[in-house]
């Protein structure tokens, strides 16, 4: 086995409860084929995809029907074959609660693939291997859902990559979909692991696993036998499956505040978004499914793969469907998840699990307490954050301050409020504040823009006065301009109040 | 179906601000039996009005701040303070002296200033401070310990009459109760031109330092270390605060050994070991950023030697935490941690 390499932790963090074993026993299911599948054209950060079809089309399993707008977007898929019914606003799984463009198709239950094209990533140009995984609609599939073929063009931001970091640490409590990936189907995500290598030819690539998974680390390394690739069992501690902190853990390097990884010579992907690759390159198809966990109070809690745009609750009834007293229904983990109105939304690419909570699963509801500046959240906190110092300020609307405190570093990881005694919502706060700042930022940005176009009116009205002058001039030469003295210079004087603003 | 909308965490640790509180609360016993043992009844029945009066303090004050009682009283926070100013009384201190100390804590230091959280300064060290600077005869007047010249211990009735009546009961000598402290001792004939050597061969002190004091000191080092084990309390400001007692000492007693106690003494003596685990720890009026509770716990240290050595009182922790408190906000602010990936800029 692995030998124990040199880890470097990170700050913080937490040993939470686990609860994988609830659904870490049986194989991943495949998803029961739904009558009808409703595919939001936006599940991935970035642009929405441009719808390509209209109701009444007949689409075949695979088929774009969302076409990628500007750099960062990601294509979307027919992921059965059938009818186009409505390409309208719908209600999708996001934070926000709002509805969103989605394509509606009716299953015809043919499952009639389209043509399927294997593709041999040695033989096409980089960009060009970039473009087929865009195409692919290939998103991280870890929860953000960023387009993978932005990640893997390193353009202008650094001549070669140092590491490539394979994420499956699977750090939040109850989600096991990419451990039963890892444990069943290691081939595939090495394979795609090798294309992504391919483009981003780094000097060592790394596989980070929990420890408490040995079957995933001890598939994933029979998997990488000969490749050069090594896996790296990494302590079971929350939030260590969070990009920049399993950096950290792996390489000692800190991403800097507001950077990427890629500005210290490191990558990283899920292993899930590694086995699409797989998926795209080497079978020709997009990215149509995902492996999702449904756990928690359900009956059968287990992994099903299933077809993007399949409605939760059919997940739900495939896994047994609710036990009794389920209150909260969160997609993601029930550390950086979100709860859901409804469970009559569609699966995306971002949702790795979805937990139905009960009473039993979450935390009994606590009063909030006066902070008392124990400092429990500044020794939980993996970001290095004074998170009461954080929670002062928010709470007291004093965000230049919360900026002054690197509110901007907060990967909203929620450990301060697990381990808060006061049980302050400290993550609601700097939520609250992170929005407040940008909603200040794009006023202040309006105001700029008004004040813009402001000055090019009277420039405007400036430049027509003297065209009119020239005008006179030339009807009647000879004569003096009819204004005395130098026309005013631009802006200047101008009594719009907003150019005192400028910087 | 529908569900309910909570933002995330939707797990927590069960940790509540009254489980810490009762926490301190526990690890305070082994002193508390230790005082007890050696100075009498007086040490429980203190315990007793002080937290009979910061109960009904708190209750009042809650009331009309209009928070609710049941939420706020079950932090135990009041309790916290009634003891920590109960034990640091002297045993037979009059039953007035310890409602005027409890109730300037509670109302004065805590509530007025908001409350839970909010206050800037240690209301226990308010108390005591109110108390010493108003009766410091009566505060500086302590029982002699039990096997040091008292032929009889008091008994309770004669403890509480002492106490609720101001009456010394016949039997004994009227100086044959009470005494100067052991680091009174020292200040006093350190005065006088005594030697440190010739002074520590006064009965008043034991093995290490006082006799008695040193047995509740050790209860109370106990307790404290349990608190840093279980994270009650942070271990930063305990270290800091007697290093800080034990670089500065031990500088002293370098330079001249007659003249100045050894470190071990300093360490071991009057409020040095409760103060680094209870009094200074008290996380609301602290610092809150991890080297920031060093050097809190430092000054701190620092100053109750200067206090005790160079100053009027013969010891010094009360000043000198609430000397720290003021200091916390500026101290915090120049500690902060360097964020993660502020490293690399």
């Amino acid at each position: 086995m692995n030998a124990l390499k040199r880890l470097f932790p990170f700050h913080g963090g937490l040993k939470t409860v686990r609860h994988k074993a609830e659904s870490n026993q049986s194989p991943i299911q495949p998803g029961i084929l739904p009558a009808r599948l409703t595919v939001p054209l936006r599940q991935h950060i970035g642009a929405m995809a441009k719808p390509r079809v209209q109701p009444g089309d007949r689409v075949l399993k695979g088929q774009m029907i969302g076409q990628p707008e500007g750099y960062i977007s990601a294509a979307i898929h027919a992921p059965t074959s059938g009818v186009v019914t409505a390409v309208e606003s719908r209600p999708v799984p996001h934070p926000s609660g709002l509805p969103d463009l989605c394509v509606v198709i009716d299953s015809d239950g043919e499952e009639r693939w389209m043509d399927r094209q294997p593709v041999d990533y040695r033989a096409l140009h980089p960009s060009e291997l970039r473009n087929v995984l865009r195409n692919a609609g290939i998103v991280g599939l870890g929860g953000a859902a960023f387009p993978s073929a932005v990640k893997l063009n390193l353009g202008g931001q650094s001549e070669w990559l140092e590491t490539l970091i394979l994420n499956g640490a699977e750090c939040e409590p109850w989600i096991t979909c990419d451990d039963r990936l890892m444990r069943e189907r290691a081939a595939g995500i090495v394979a795609g692991l090798r294309v992504m290598a391919h483009l981003l030819e780094p000097r060592e690539v790394l596989i980070g696993i929990e420890a408490d998974k040995p079957e995933a680390i001890a598939a994933m390394t029979d998997a990488c036998a000969g490749t050069g690739y090594e896996v790296r069992p990494i302590p079971t501690r929350y939030p260590s499956g969070s990009g920049k902190q399993l950096v950290k853990l792996l390489t000692g390097k800190e991403t800097p505040v507001e950077g990427l990884p890629v500005d210290v010579g490191v990558q990283c992907f899920n292993v899930a978004t590694a086995y699409t690759v797989h998926r795209a390159i080497d079978h020709g198809e997009p990215l149509i499914s995902r492996v999702v966990t449904v756990t928690g109070h359900v009956r059968q809690p287990g992994n099903i793969e299933a077809l993007l745009g399949t409605p939760f609750a059919q997940l739900v009834e495939q896994c047994g469907g609710y036990r009794d007293g389920v209150e909260r229904l969160i997609m993601g983990g029930p550390m950086m998840g979100f709860a859901l109105h409804s469970d009559e939304v569609p699966l995306t690419k971002a949702a790795n699990c979805i937990l139905a909570a009960s009473a039993a699963e979450l935390a009994p509801e606590q009063s909030v307490m006066p902070c008392i500046r124990c400092g429990a959240c500044v020794e939980a906190c993996p970001a290095d954050l004074l998170p009461q110092q954080l929670y002062w300020h928010a709470r007291a609307r004093e965000f230049d301050k919360a900026r002054d405190y690197h509110l901007f570093s907060c990967i909203e990881c929620g450990c301060c409020s697990y381990v808060c005694p006061s049980h302050i919502p400290l993550v609601q706060y700097y939520r609250y504040a992170k929005n407040e700042i940008w909603a200040q930022e794009k006023e202040k940005e309006k105001a700029e823009l008004a004040r813009r176009r402001h000055q090019a009116r009277l420039e405007r009205l400036e430049r027509e006065k003297q065209e009119r002058e020239a005008k006179l001039r030339q009807k009647a030469p000879g004569k003096a301009p009819l204004t005395p003295g130098p026309s005013p210079t631009r802006g200047e004087g101008s009594p719009d109040p907003a150019s005192s603003s400028n910087p | 179906m529908r569900f309910k909308t909570v933002t995330s965490p939707h797990i927590l640790q069960d940790t509540r601000v009254g489980q810490i509180m009762r926490r301190v609360l526990y690890a305070m016993l082994p002193g508390i039996a230790a005082l007890t043992w050696f100075f009498g009844w007086g040490i429980l029945i203190n315990l007793t009005i002080a937290t009979t009066v910061a109960l009904l303090a708190e209750t009042a004050m809650l009331a009309a701040r209009g928070k609710p009682l049941a939420l706020h009283l079950g932090d135990s926070s009041a309790i916290v303070t009634a003891w920590l100013l109960a034990v640091a009384l002297p045993p037979l201190a009059p039953w007035w002296m310890t409602m005027i100390g409890v109730l300037s804590a509670i109302i004065v230091a805590k509530h007025l200033y908001g409350g839970l959280g909010y206050n800037p300064f240690n209301p226990a060290m308010i108390g005591y401070v109110v108390l010493l600077i108003s009766f410091p005869r009566e505060m500086s007047t302590w029982l002699i310990p039990h096997g040091l010249d008292q032929p009889q211990a008091m008994t309770f009735l004669e403890t509480a009459r002492a106490i609720f009546n101001s009456e010394l009961p016949a039997r004994f000598a009227p100086d044959a109760l009470t005494g100067a402290t052991p680091l009174d001792v020292l200040r006093t004939r350190l005065g006088l031109g005594k030697t440190v050597t010739e002074i520590r061969n006064s009965p008043v002190f034991g093995i290490v330092s006082g006799h008695g004091w040193e047995w509740a000191a050790l209860g109370f080092l106990l307790g404290g270390l349990w608190l840093v084990y279980t994270r009650a309390a942070d271990w930063r400001i305990p270290a800091g605060m007697l290093g800080g007692i034990a670089v500065i000492s031990s500088t002293f007693y370098l330079i001249n050994p007659q003249h100045y106690a050894p470190p071990w003494f300093h360490l071991w003596s009057g409020a040095a070991i409760f103060g680094a685990f209870f009094i200074a720890t008290d996380p609301v009026t602290a610092c809150a950023t991890p080297r920031g509770r060093l050097i809190y716990g430092a000054g701190i240290g620092i100053l109750v030697y200067i206090i005790r050595g160079f100053g009027g009182y013969p010891d010094g922790v009360a000043f000198s935490v609430l000397l720290m408190n003021i200091a916390a906000p500026t101290i915090d602010l120049y500690t902060q941690p360097k964020v993660f990936g502020a490293r690399h800029r």
